[in-house]
């Protein structure tokens, strides 16, 4: 039965890492460009709930919307600075551009706030089902994550910029032989990569403690379920983030659990040597 | 060989001896200390170059071979028992034979998926070896002090690894220019242009750029072997920090990437500005922003680095700054 526990919990924080990992593939998708900042955004999107909350008392999701929208701005204003030069080099200059900003965050959330890990102190209990607890924290993260991904459907799919989005994803030169200002739409899509970043951020601090530091783990595993869904695949992300959640649910049950890093690892290391494009990837 | 009467290479190689003599003839164990982390750097930048800067493929974890050759080289000398010039080729062929295996396999992919793919193996390498008892899982290795005093006690063990440092670095960069003036080197920078021209033109590419992978990991196993021997212990957080590894794509890019020079500038540069912030109390608690801000305008605005600036700048230093 404990194990059952150990699966729900997994999966349930899979979408979430669904979340962090749609940001990392939408970004990679449009632009080609591999966000090694993607870490930092999201522990800011933690330590903007906590700042709401904790400063302002306000409640933690509705400090998520507002934290949302900062990361918009943010990933904007990183777009224009680092990577509009960058985006037609070779790619170890868009990697080194991000791992910049990265340095820049790190830093200044460092020396803002320590590394002493920081929770937010919000609790709405847990239900039970005979012997399987579940945090009512952990359902609702899901549920949000399932809502975000509806709502960046919607805007892909159903909306002018949306499918400006997807153009200059397809093919920038034609788009912007159709008039579409591709920059502009790669800004914003820059923006909206770092807006699921900070929100999977901001969830995660609703469920455990973190530090300016502790995005780099989710960045890392934002890469495993890119690749697991096929990079540049949004709802690839979300399926793969369930697989990873559910992995890290089922291998504690027959291996220590310090091996499960190890496994998720080599999973990547041979998706990208056997299925470049994901498991569940088209073929560009 | 021709290649060898040109004078920037010799220029080079005086300059590093001289750096290295320096606290040989100071005796003071401070500067040696500074002396053998500027080595160290430009010995790893110098060896990652050849991957990255002459063949084009970026390796992100190219610190997994460093890692790998301390642990090696620290299991060799503690629990195996092999003197020190041992444990360094032990280093040095278990870097160089993972380097061949992964190569095999990940240099298949190009771009941005052999980047992730070098993260992921440093990852995993990390991973695993927090599980594997022999190396001592979580904890690491620390190596027994009785085995300094094979060498003479702490001291003159010190000194013996500063003066191989020195000897590896002045191999790093012999072999780093020897590579990119020869046909081999040729080939890989042909790789770099245009893989599929090279491919038509006649160059393996699966071989060349595997054994270019071989080539750039070898000098970093031996050198983890002589880090961590003066080092005395060996953790996995420390021996696979991405950090390091990025650190050094740094210091690459910093000098001017794919030339001989560059990496030993870039090393000497970026060690000497860490230096600088980390001893500036007003700059201490912000030397990360200062560094990534330096970093940012470097691959904005001159992204061949300094040396591949300067020879853009004057055409003539092309045929003296290799």
């Amino acid at each position: 039965m404990e194990n059952l526990s150990f699966l729900i919990d997994g999966l349930l924080l899979g979408f979430v890492y669904g979340v962090a990992a749609m940001g990392l593939t939408l970004i990679w998708g449009v632009m080609n460009v591999i966000n090694l900042a993607h870490g930092p955004i999201i522990a800011l999107g933690s330590f903007g709930v906590y700042l709401l909350f904790s400063r302002l008392g306000m409640n933690p999701y509705l400090a998520l919307i507002f934290t949302g929208a900062a990361g918009l701005l943010l990933g904007i204003v990183i777009y224009w600075i680092a990577i509009n030069r960058v985006i037609e080099a070779p790619h170890l200059s868009s990697l080194l551009a991000t791992f910049s900003v990265n340095m820049v965050i790190i830093g200044l959330g460092t020396a803002a706030f320590s590394t002493t890990p920081r929770n937010i102190d919000y609790s709405l209990g847990s239900l039970t089902f005979n012997t399987i607890t579940i945090p009512i924290s952990r359902i609702i993260a899901a549920v949000a994550s399932i809502i975000f991904t509806a709502v960046l459907y919607l805007f892909l799919y159903r909306t002018t910029l949306g499918k400006y989005v997807r153009a200059v994803a397809n093919n920038r030169a034609a788009a912007e032989l159709m008039g579409i200002p591709s920059r502009r739409i790669l800004a914003l899509s820059f923006g909206l990569g770092s807006t699921l970043a900070a929100l999977a951020g901001g969830l995660i601090a609703t469920i455990f403690p973190f530090t300016i530091l502790s995005g780099g783990v989710y960045e890392l595993k934002s890469f495993v379920i890119g690749v697991l869904g096929g990079l540049g695949n949004p709802l690839g992300a979300l399926i793969g983030g369930l697989a990873l959640g559910l992995l890290e649910g089922i291998i504690p049950a027959f291996l220590p659990v310090t091996w499960v890093p190890v496994l998720e690892f080599a999973l990547f290391v041979l998706i990208l040597l056997f299925r470049p494009t994901g498991l569940f990837g088209v073929k560009k | 060989m021709n290649a060898w009467r040109t004078p920037g290479i010799w220029v080079a190689l005086l300059v590093i001896l001289a750096i290295g003599l320096m606290p040989i003839v100071l005796k003071s164990d401070a500067t040696r200390e500074v002396v053998f982390t500027v080595l160290l750097s430009v010995a790893l930048a110098s060896s990652l170059n050849i991957i990255l800067g002459y063949t084009g493929y970026v390796s992100f974890g190219h610190i997994v071979f460093f890692g790998l050759g301390g642990y090696v080289g620290l299991y060799a000398l503690n629990v195996v028992g092999l003197p020190l010039w041992m444990a360094i080729s032990a280093g040095g062929l278990a870097a160089g034979l993972l380097a061949f295996l992964l190569g095999k396999a990940i240099l298949r992919l190009r771009g941005a998926y052999f980047a992730l793919a070098t993260i992921g193996i440093n990852e995993a390498m990390r991973a695993f070896v927090i599980n594997f008892p022999a190396f001592g899982g979580a904890i690491g290795i620390s190596l027994n002090f009785r085995i300094y005093r094979e060498y003479g006690g702490a001291t003159s063990a010190l000194w013996l690894t500063y003066y191989l440092m020195v000897a590896f670095t002045l191999l790093a960069v012999a072999l780093s220019y020897a590579i990119k003036t020869s046909k081999f080197g040729l080939g890989l920078i042909a790789i770099r242009e245009n893989e599929d021209a090279a491919e038509v033109m006649g160059v393996v590419t699966p071989n060349a750029k595997t054994w270019a992978y071989v080539l750039s990991a070898i000098i970093p196993g031996m050198v983890g072997v002589l880090f961590y021997f003066k080092n005395g212990n060996i953790e996995p957080g420390d021996a696979f920090r991405l950090h390091f590894s990025i650190e050094l794509l740094v210091m690459v890019m910093l000098g001017g990437f794919g030339t001989v020079v560059g990496p030993i500038l870039g090393a000497a540069g970026y060690q000497r500005l860490r230096g600088i912030l980390l001893t500036t109390p007003v700059l201490k608690d912000i030397q990360l922003v200062v560094a990534g801000v330096l970093l940012l305008l470097i691959i904005l605005f001159i992204p061949s680095g300094a040396v591949g600036w300067l020879r853009h700048r004057f055409p003539k230093l092309r045929q003296v700054l290799p």
